[in-house]
């Protein structure tokens, strides 16, 4: 379903990836992880094109992701995102965030979208909060707001970037749990992350990606209990000590 | 010192025919401003060099001349302008009413650009990045994301340099315009009574601009976003 | 161009003898008021800073007025009104003062007075942007109010509110063609007086409004200089760094 070729980027001479090479199939739930400054974020972001690539090609079902294309929009209609903080809009309420990309991108009458967005919320467990606005919620909370708002568009591929790291420990189960059903609703997910447990329990495979290169890539439970770099094996140690 | 009251009430009318048109001035100068402003805002971000050039350009010379001078440029080159417009070359008589309406419009504008263009700074990177990522078109992105947020973010600003304006329209003076100044200072000619009428004309503009001022910082503790 | 070398009406001087002449009045106002406007707006900015009592109340009173009435309205009170509501001898003896000081007088009174109501709120806001600590701090090592503000305080805050005080700086220098309307024969005066003599008023405004940009760009480079060499790492708000 994803495939990423040989992909490059460069910032000026820094190199922060380095010839990546990695396939998703579908249905498939993947993490990516890997000490900071490894990557990670850049390399989910060329996925749904929020960052180009120098080199190499990336496809998403039928769309191809090269050096030099730059419309995207038919891809981001197919590709969901979800960031470390949120981007709620804090302008709006909770349930316009969730249909105001169904209106404005796929065209979706306002009725349709908004019976599509009670769904979602109340999917994530969201119904009580709809006329509220960001402000008044909580990290975990705006969060799964998020998530109904890509699941809006009905993706194929959901991205997730670091979902949790910004929210304090209490919370972060409540988005697990919505990443975990969506996982088993056969949604194809790509998860930059530092939850172990999550990675251990829902993952397929996992990605360990250090200095811009991808290290390893393994069967989640073959990554965890016998990994085989060096690296992987040092990045294990030190975060699994707690 | 003597001040005479019923040399005051007397004129009343016609001092507020002269605030009308401080008010009007005002309006205009607010509501096209802040249009042109904005427009001269997103051209300055923009990706068209050319668009960015010009936008950046415009705002640095509107912001280094005083206003006076730039009443007397267009004042100077209206008429040109509507000549070459319409009647092929030669300059048009026009009402001080159009021409000082566009003066302050295009002045303002380039104050109000930078109000606006600070309040984009404002808006978090990531705004942008989720607007991309759910794929949002540029425009609508700016119309129902950006924008807003950008606004509400330096309202008060705005408003305080509407409180600017509300004064700086007290310089259509040079041009013998009938403005609340103007009216006054007619006045004062005319009756002798120089003391009465600029006292006067001082509360009054003390009055307006105190009370918004006030109102402003009342808005500015409403405006947060209500946060827990 | 050319109109700069003619001769004037009078057959002495040339036209470009009255821009030096305009120019020079319109830097001796700005620079004069300046300098008034930092000294006064300081103390003002100071007294709203204080603790209690009558001068933090003085102080706004001071602000709130000069800020809330037109430039042109505040030199016409100077110019117009003062003498008439002083006792009969100063009246007299301020309206006798010869042209272009009984001009440049009140101007320079009055935009000094009306700049440094706008410094003062400047200062005060600089000050209060301090932490906590460096008053608590000072009073702990004994500093007197005096020189608490003096050593501590105000060379902090300023260094703070350097950005908007360059931007009054600017400012002043276009307010002083406000003083034309009470024949203070500066800049802008001389715009227009050379084009009621000569008609050419595409030159005339032209190259007076030419000296206003070069006014700005000197103003503007000398504050930049003036932020970068006074500069704290730890109180740079991003201006003149770059």
């Amino acid at each position: 379903m994803i495939s990423i070729s040989q992909v490059s980027k460069s910032y000026g001479t820094f190199q922060v990836l380095k010839n990546c090479n990695a396939e998703v199939a579908r249905g498939e739930v993947v993490v990516i992880c890997g000490p900071s400054g490894s990557g990670k974020s850049t390399l989910i972001k060329t996925v749904n094109g929020l960052e180009t690539i120098d080199a190499g090609e990336i496809k998403v079902g039928d769309f191809r992701l090269a050096p030099g294309v730059t419309h995207m929009a038919a891809l981001r209609r197919s590709v969901g995102m979800v960031f470390q903080s949120f981007e709620l809009f804090p302008h709006l309420s909770v349930l316009s965030n969730v249909t105001i990309a169904q209106t404005k991108v796929l065209r979706r009458p306002k009725a349709v979208a908004e019976e599509k967005a009670r769904a979602l919320l109340a999917r994530v467990g969201l119904s009580a909060h709809i006329t509220k606005y960001p402000a008044q919620l909580s990290g975990g909370q705006q969060q799964r707001v998020a998530i109904a708002r890509a699941l809006a568009l009905d993706p194929e591929v959901m991205l997730f970037d670091e979902p949790t790291s910004a929210l304090d420990p209490e919370m972060v189960n409540e988005v697990l749990d919505v990443m975990t059903s969506l996982a088993k609703q056969g949604m194809t997910m790509i998860c930059v992350t530092h939850e172990m447990g999550f990675a251990r329990n829902v993952a397929n495979r996992v990605l360990f990606m250090d200095g811009g290169e991808i290290v390893e890539t393994a069967e989640a439970a073959q990554f965890f209990n016998a990994p085989e770099s060096e690296r992987a094996k040092a990045f294990l140690a030190r975060i699994l000590k707690h | 010192m003597k001040v005479d009251l019923s040399a005051i009430t007397s004129v009343a009318p016609f001092l507020l025919s002269g605030l009308l048109f401080t008010v009007q001035i005002t309006v205009v100068g607010v509501a096209g401003g802040i249009v042109f402003g904005s427009l001269l805002a997103v051209a300055r971000l923009s990706n068209n060099r050319l668009l960015s050039t010009f936008a950046t350009t415009y705002i640095n010379l509107m912001r280094s001349i005083p206003l006076i001078m730039v009443i007397f440029w267009v004042f100077f080159l209206v008429p040109w302008a509507i000549g070459w417009l319409t009647n092929g070359g030669r300059p048009v008589a026009v009402g001080a009413s159009l021409t000082i309406y566009v003066t302050f419009v295009l002045f303002e504008a380039a104050y109000y650009a930078e109000i606006v263009r600070a309040g984009f700074r404002s808006i978090s990177a990531g705004q942008y990045s989720a607007c991309e990522a759910l794929g949002l078109s540029k425009f609508h992105a700016y119309v129902y994301i950006l924008f807003p947020q950008a606004i509400r973010n330096v309202l008060p600003i705005l408003l305080t340099q509407t409180i600017i304006l509300f004064q700086d329209t007290s310089l259509v003076y040079v041009i013998s315009a009938t403005d609340l100044l103007g009216a006054a200072t007619k006045i004062a000619q005319r009756d002798g009574s120089l003391v009465e009428m600029y006292l006067t004309v001082g509360v009054i503009y003390f009055l307006f601009c105190y009370t918004a001022s006030q109102l402003v910082k009342r808005l500015q503790g409403r405006l947060a976003y209500g946060a827990r | 161009m050319s109109l700069l070398f003619e001769t004037t009406p009078d057959g002495v001087s040339r036209y470009i003898d009255w821009i030096w002449s305009g120019l020079a009045w319109t830097l001796s106002l700005a620079f004069g008021a300046w300098t008034i406007a930092l000294v006064v707006g300081t103390l003002v900015g100071v007294a709203r800073t204080l603790p209690g009592g009558i001068w933090p109340r003085l102080g706004r009173i001071y602000v709130e007025t000069f800020r809330n009435i037109p430039l042109l309205v505040q030199m016409f009170f100077w110019y117009f009104v003062l003498p008439e509501i002083l006792p009969q001898r100063i009246g007299l003896a301020i309206k006798q003062m010869d042209p272009p000081w009984g001009s440049f007088v009140p101007a320079l009174v009055c935009l000094g007075l009306f700049t440094a109501a706008r410094i003062a709120e400047q200062v005060r806001a600089g000050v209060q942007a301090l932490p906590r600590g460096q008053t608590a701090a000072a009073s702990a090592l004994g500093f007197s109010r005096g020189g608490m503000y003096r050593l501590i305080l105000l060379p902090q805050a300023f260094r703070i509110i350097l950005p908007t005080l360059t931007n009054e700086f600017m400012t002043i220098f276009k307010n002083t063609s406000v003083a034309l309307t009470i024949g203070l024969v500066e800049l802008t005066a001389t715009a227009r007086e050379i084009n009621e003599n000569t008609f050419r008023t595409f030159e005339a405004y032209g190259v007076v409004t030419l000296v206003y940009l070069v006014i700005a760009m000197l103003a503007w480079s000398l504050m930049y200089w003036i932020e970068r060499s006074v500069q704290l790492p730890s109180l740079v708000s991003g201006s003149a760094r770059k």
